[in-house]
Formats: structure tokens, sequence, C-alpha cells
């Protein structure tokens, strides 16, 4: 099947930068969601922002597309002040928003159409795009029936499509892929990148570490409101910590005996579970086995890995998961990865 | 920002889109509501009532169900629906990803709020006609007064539904205000008769006694000068509402 191009198939050389945050703060009430971020997304990238729930993603976001005022700080957008001309700069983006929004009675093609109208484009280019992005989304076996009846998917891809009506330069995902299943999200995956081979450029928030490695050129990691870390997500797990990981089950009053106080090695507690980070931890896990015949013994409570964004994120973050809710069970599957 | 009336056109489809859809389940009740009263109240006890206001009981009550046809159409659309689109469909948080604005949605909404009353105030205008209960020509000059009774009820029912926290507070609205000016706006009795001194004065806020003044001076095909101020009262009061309507829209839609 002839793959139809989503975005403009020949952009213009890159104007420098397609969005630019500067020292951009927001308060609500008494409390600072976004403190004094700078920004920079360049063009033609699949940029990330990540963060723990609150961290301020979300309102930056809004920033970016006009909806949200700065308390302090400029925000310009393909070179324009959002503040001052958010329409202008509206034409030329789109956004997905976390949660979804439809005509639920209405069919896909329906909501497309109301959604083309939005950007005021004619009628022609209406249904042209439209048949475009039923194909580039693969809507067109549900085309015809009422939202209500499509699964989380579909809606899903639905509202990607109809962040693309006005044929983007700059696509905003919040969240893209939240509570879909692998292959949804894999499909996704593939049709953001081939919209940034097209040129468009992407800015998404994610809880999936490993959508963000995968996905992502570069990426920003805020907590409390402030960027913690900005790099390409190779570059931010090599600088921020050792590039292996072990795991062990350990209970923190045993940590002392246990793994005693290794000289360098970096250490991270979710519950139960422990992570060292080390340039060699197979080596580590020797040396730790000949202290002790307990946890490090058990093969099934010990795994050595990569280093992955995970750690980083939960290394910068300072986000403590507790046991029971899962997180050391997402570290498994990063690794597995 | 000003409005841009080509968005709000695109808001306005919005509602017409989905209007489309489901008109026959939407309009049926609306419709039959004030046929219900012409001919319970209008021809039932009517039947009672030799004459009022110089015409037929029946003939008395008609044009004042067709400005409450238009208000009943204008004020669904711009409080339950509106709420819902507002709070839980995120509708306006979506069209405003788009070029669109807050001062865009405000006015689709309005304008959609006055078509849907003058759909229910237009097909209840034709089915009294029909039956003759309209004195034609004259009573064609109503025709113009159904959209303006959309306007003032739109105004008044965004500027409620953009202040509320809680869709439960839709009934005080019903209850203890639509339901109060529908029995006492001069529908169903004179009020000049039965009100004297201050009262007519304080009767003279209720928003939809004009409507039914501008409806019923129409069908008996008189003009007075207190029709004029009857007009004014509607000018000003949508006016007003609507300017507060947009600053708190914009508070709404905004961060």
């Amino acid at each position: 099947m002839p793959r139809v191009a989503a975005g403009f198939p020949a952009r213009d050389p890159a104007p420098g930068v397609i969005v630019e945050c500067r020292a951009v703060s927001k308060r609500f009430g008494s409390r600072l969601a976004v403190d004094a971020v700078d920004l920079e997304v360049p063009p033609g990238l699949c940029f990330g922002l990540l963060g723990p729930n609150g961290a301020g993603k979300t309102t930056t976001l809004k920033m970016i597309y006009g909806v949200a005022r700065p308390t302090s700080g400029s925000v310009r957008v393909f070179g324009i002040d959002v503040a001052r001309e958010p329409r202008k700069v509206r034409a030329r983006l789109g956004v997905t928003l976390q949660e979804n929004s439809f005509l639920e009675r209405l069919s896909p093609v329906q909501n497309l159409t109301v959604f083309g109208r939005y950007h005021l484009l004619p009628p022609a280019e209406i249904e042209a795009r439209s048949d475009e992005l039923l194909d580039f989304l693969e809507l067109r076996s549900h085309a015809d029936l009422p939202v209500t009846a499509l699964s989380g998917g579909f809606k899903r891809r639905l509202a990607i499509a109809l962040s693309l009506m006005n044929r983007p330069e700059l696509l905003i995902l919040d969240e893209p892929t939240t509570g879909l299943d692998p292959a949804v999200r894999l499909s996704l995956w593939q049709r953001v990148r081939e919209l940034r081979s097209e040129g468009t450029t992407v800015l998404l928030t994610t809880h999936y570490m490993e959508e963000a490695e995968r996905l992502c050129d570069r990426l920003v990691i805020l907590a409390e409101g402030r960027v913690v870390a900005d790099g390409a997500p190779r570059q931010l797990i090599r600088d921020v910590l050792a590039p292996e990981a072990l795991e062990l089950e350990v209970a923190p009053e045993d940590e002392r005996r246990v793994v005693g106080d290794l000289d360098g090695v970096q250490r991270l507690r979710s519950g139960r579970r422990l992570m060292l980070y080390v340039r060699d931890a197979a080596a580590l896990l020797e040396t730790i086995r000949h202290r002790d015949d307990g946890p490090a013994r058990d093969p099934g409570s010990v795994i050595v890995r990569p280093t992955n964004l995970e750690d980083v994120f939960l290394a910068l973050t300072g986000t403590r998961i507790e046991a029971g809710e899962g997180g050391a069970a997402a570290v498994d599957a990063g690794a597995a990865a | 920002m000003r409005v841009s009336p080509r968005h709000a056109v695109a808001v306005w489809r919005r509602n017409l889109a989905l209007y489309q859809r489901t008109w026959k389940l939407n309009l049926l009740p609306n419709f039959f509501e004030p046929l219900l009263y012409l001919v319970s109240i209008g021809i039932g006890v009517g039947s009672y009532i030799s004459e009022m206001g110089g015409t037929s009981y029946v003939a008395f009550l008609a044009p004042g169900l067709v400005a409450v046809a238009a208000m009943n159409g204008a004020s669904f659309e711009v409080t339950y629906n509106a709420f819902v689109r507002l709070h839980f469909e995120k509708t306006y948080e979506s069209m405003l990803t788009t070029p669109i604005q807050p001062e865009d949605v405000l006015a689709g909404e309005i304008l959609w709020a006055i078509t849907r009353g003058s759909i229910y105030g237009g097909s209840f205008f034709v089915v009294i006609a029909a039956v003759g209960l309209a004195p034609l020509p004259a009573a064609l000059w109503a025709i113009p007064m159904i959209p303006i009774t959309g306007l003032l009820f739109a105004a008044i029912g965004i500027a409620f539904s953009l202040r509320i926290p809680s869709i439960e507070l839709f009934s005080f609205y019903f209850t203890l205000f639509l339901t109060p000016l529908f029995l006492f706006s001069d529908i169903f009795f004179p009020l000049e008769e039965r009100l004297s001194g201050v009262w007519l004065w304080v009767a003279e806020g209720l928003p939809l006694l004009h409507p039914v003044r501008l409806v019923r001076a129409a069908f008996a095909g008189e003009f007075s000068p207190r029709l004029l101020w009857d007009l004014g009262y509607i000018a000003v009061v949508s006016g007003v509402l609507m300017v507060l309507a947009a600053r708190i829209t914009r508070r709404r839609l905004m961060d």
C-alpha cells in the first residue's frame, strides 16, 4: 500500500527553532506549576517532555499552544509570540490532548470534517485530507461507524488524525499512548516516526520511558516545574548513571549488611527492590555474593541489565515508588526490552 | 481579542452537525410541550373563560407560548448542553487547540442557542398559524421576535452556566427562574389587571415579559411606544450579559 504523505512533503530549510521557551513560569495561586523553564525544540526532531504527575508537563504544553498564559517569561513558536498571535501559531500546529474529545454520536469522517472547519479549511481540502488520514491512521474500516462503537485504540488514532487535519508543522502529543495495547502503541510509534521523517516536528509527553527512549531524539525531564535534565536519551543515561544496573531484592534494614558501603556505587530503592549502578554489574554481583549468602544468591531476585531511561528518570525526579504499586515490575519490563 | 465570525460559525456548525443526527429525538418533546399547554389550558380551562384581553382565551394564550418555546429552545442549549461540553466532553478544550479563541466559542454557542430557540418558536408558530390562531399577515411580525427572545435567554443562560460549579444547580435555574417567568409573564393572564403600584414596576424586571409583549403586539397588529422599551430592555440585558460572559469564558477556557 502506498504510504500517504501525512505532513508537508517538502519543508523549507529549518528556521532555527520551532519552540522557544525563555524562563517561563506559571503560577496557580500559591503553587508554582512551572518554574523558569527554558526549552528549545529544534525542527524535525521528536522531542520528549518527561516528568512525574504534576511536574508541569501539560501546563508547559498549554503555554506553548497559547491556552495558558505564562506568569512570566516568553514563549515563541515558529518565531511568533504565542501570547500575541495565538491564532496564527495554532493554525500551524496540531495538539492531541490527554483526554479524547469527540462528537461521540458521529462517525470518524464527520468528526474530521467538523475539526477541519475549525481550521477554516475549504470543503474539498477537508475531504481530501480526511481521506489521507483514514489511511495513514488505519481508520478506514471504521470510517462511518459512530465513534461510540470504536475501541480505545481506534479512538486514540482518531484523536491523532484530528490533530493532523491542518497538516501541522509541529505536532504536540500529550500522553499519546497511555492505556493502549502494545500493538497499537507500536503502530503509533511508527506513524510518529513517519511524520518526523517527512519533516514534522513532534513534541510529546509520556510516562513510558521505553517510549521516550525509542522515539525521542531529545528530551527534557521536568520535576516540580523545573528542568532537571536535557539531552538525547542515551547521552542522559551516560551522564547520569553508570552503564550497568544490578537489581536485588533487599529489605532496607539488610542493605548495610548485604551491600555495605561500596564506594562510587549509585543506588536507588523502590520498596524492597534495590538498584545499583556500576561499570561492571556482574563483577559487583560477585563481590556481594562473597559477603553474603542471602538475597544475592537467590537467582529469582537478581537482574543484571543495561541502565535505561527509567533509572535516570527515577534518579533525577526522586520518585519513591512504593512497593506493591508495580514499580519494580516496570523496571523489569524495561530490562527485557 | 475580537470574535472571528468564521470561527464562530465553525463552532455553530459543530452543533448543527450533531443536531442533524439527533433532531428527531430532540425536537419532539420541546415541540409538544407548548402544544400541550395550548390544548390543556387554552382549550380546556379556556372553555370556562368567555374572553381575556379582548379575545378567546386560547387566542390570548397562543402568542405568549411562542415566546416560551423560543425561551426553552435557547435555554436548554446554553445550560445543560453547554455545561456538558465545557466540563465533561472537553469540547471547548479541543476547539482551543485550533485557531478558535474563547470569544469565538461563546459567539458560536449563543448563535446556536438562538438557532434552536428559533426552531422551536418557529415550528410552534407554524402550528398555531395553521389552526388559525395567528392572525396573518400582522402576526408575521412575531417571527423576528423569536430569535430576539432566543438571544435574551441565551445570554442569561450562558452567563449562569459559566459561573456555576456543578450541574445540579440547573434545577434552580429551571425551577426557580424559568418556571416562575413562565407563570407570571403575561402569558396566562394580563399582569396589569392583577398587579398595581410598585408591583407593576417590579414586573418590568421579568425578562420573559418583554418578548411576550412583543409577540402579543404583533398578533394584535397594534404598535405602541412601550414596545421600544421592551426591545431596549432585551438589547441592554443581552448586551451586558454577553460582555460579562465573554470575560468569564476567557477565565474558564484559559489558564
